[in-house]
């Protein structure tokens, strides 16, 4: 088989769409991940125990079930109770909603990280809880995981591929769907591997950065 | 007639000069505290005058930190009462029942007190002049401008009006300490609670930390409990030393009895270690 410079030219326009709906989903699903993992941390810090439990077992169902199967229920089974998603809507709530369990782990070790002593120094100054958290823990926690976080949302834009099997035209689908046109599957491929490499590598370039500028 | 008038008179000058809750700024009563089955603190009874300086010394673990971490709340307490400025601090009523404190209670008497930490505990995220304005913000309802203008009275009182815009990680653990005393003060506490303020510091900078607190006790009516290795510092502002031991107070004196004369072994022994220590 021999590299086809002109069957490249014609597809790349193709892939490039495709990589444009691949970074939408990621930063979507970012957003929610990086948000709802926030939520699912303090909820599993709350004060009354069904909160937390509750919580607890829905971060360790969804941490413990494959992130495809999830994608398949609510693609094809909440349309049954009424609800239809998007193939991209239900992806990017699938990858955020899997990843803000992740997130939620990483969050928990920065709040933990933060010493004891700012705690009970917001106590002395009888500051309240919100405030707390605002002003005294967060600004301190987030900045050291910023590098975990990162990774994290390297490693999802790295898995949208599956949504591809939800109907979401990423590149992978383009891809799949030109090999079948043309029974030519090294070009399509091959320049799926290097999008997805010329987006990631400068990422974790960044996140090295973090680490290094936030120390650990 | 004359006689009932002076009755009178005399009667609404006691109760406005001399409100019966006023005699005691601090109060413990019967306070137990115990970790997992050591017993720290065991039936502790005392009281604190307001504007009372007192210093608690004793062997470690003797329960003496213990007992500001109860009065700050810090720690929750076992057994027993804790009164500040005439409200109890552990308990409130619900109808005619007590029960323990819950946060929106707690947090209307603590406003009450403040405390200093041997480790600073200085915000690393905020500027000194927002480590200051920070909590009279959201605690005393002053505005923005309102508290940064005050936090930088306060600064210039502790000597560090030229290091507002400093991050605490540029600061020197004196420089340090003082601004936690300055954001301690910021909240107009009726009652300071100092815990080793100067057992981190380099010994070059306990001067500087103490010497703010001296000015502190002599400009103000705060009342103050003080955990402290410092003697020299003790008896400069002390009122009271309180020796501690096993949880129970085991003697009380002013500070020039209680360093030249103590009544008890425990005491002597104490103190003589202590001073080889120095």
């Amino acid at each position: 088989m021999i590299w086809d410079w002109d069957y490249t030219r014609d597809i790349l326009p193709d892939l490039l769409r495709g990589l444009v709906v691949t970074v939408q989903a990621t930063l979507v699903g970012s957003v929610v991940a990086l948000l709802l993992g926030l939520v699912f941390a303090l909820l599993r810090r709350s004060s009354l125990r069904a909160v937390r439990i509750v919580t607890g077992a829905f971060v360790e169902f969804i941490r413990s079930t494959p992130l495809l199967v999830q994608l398949y229920v609510l693609f094809f089974v909440l349309p049954t109770v009424g609800i239809t998603l998007s193939g991209f809507q239900a992806g990017v709530i699938g990858l955020g909603v899997h990843y803000a369990t992740y997130t939620s782990e990483v969050y928990r070790a920065g709040i933990e990280g933060v010493p004891r002593g700012q705690w009970e120094a917001a106590t002395a100054l009888n500051l309240p809880a919100s405030r707390v958290w605002r002003s005294v823990i967060l600004p301190q926690a987030i900045p050291r995981v910023l590098p975990a976080l990162g990774n994290y949302v390297i490693a999802m834009f790295k898995e949208t591929p599956l949504l591809s099997a939800i109907t979401v035209l990423e590149m992978l689908a383009i891809a799949k769907g030109l090999g079948s046109q043309t029974f030519r599957y090294l070009e399509p491929l091959t320049l799926v591997g290097l999008l997805f490499l010329l987006v990631s590598l400068p990422a974790s370039l960044t996140v090295r950065r973090l680490e290094r500028r936030f120390g650990h | 007639m004359d006689t009932d008038k002076a009755d009178t008179g005399k009667w609404a000058e006691t109760v406005t000069v001399e409100p019966p809750v006023a005699r005691e700024m601090v109060r413990f009563d019967k306070v137990v505290k115990r970790y997992g089955d050591n017993v720290v603190l065991r039936e502790l009874d005392f009281h604190v005058a307001p504007g009372e300086r007192i210093t608690l010394i004793g062997p470690s673990g003797s329960g003496k930190t213990t007992i500001l971490r109860l009065l700050m709340t810090l720690e929750k307490i076992d057994e027993g009462k804790i009164h500040v400025d005439g409200e109890c601090l552990t308990h409130t009523r619900r109808g005619d029942r007590e029960i323990t404190a819950d946060e929106k209670h707690t947090r209307r008497v603590r406003k009450k007190i403040g405390m200093i930490f041997q480790q600073f505990n200085l915000f690393p995220n905020m500027k000194v002049l927002r480590n200051v304005a920070e909590a009279p913000v959201h605690c005393l309802g002053l505005s923005r401008e309102e508290a940064e203008a005050r936090a930088i009275e306060l600064l210039d009182l502790v000597g560090l009006g030229e290091k507002v815009d400093s991050y605490p990680s540029q600061l020197s653990g004196g420089q340090q300490q003082r601004v936690a005393i300055a954001r301690a003060l910021a909240m107009q506490p009726k009652v300071l609670c100092l815990d080793e303020v100067t057992s981190a510091l380099d010994p070059e900078l306990v001067a500087e930390v103490l010497n703010v607190l001296r000015n502190v006790a002599a400009s103000t009516d705060i009342t103050m409990l003080c955990v402290t290795h410092e003697m020299k510092f003790a008896r400069d502002v002390s009122d009271r030393v309180l020796m501690f031991d096993k949880g129970q107070i085991v003697e009380q004196a002013p500070p020039d009895k209680l360093f030249t004369q103590p009544e008890h072994q425990r005491t002597r022994t104490f103190l003589r270690a202590l001073l080889e220590e120095h």
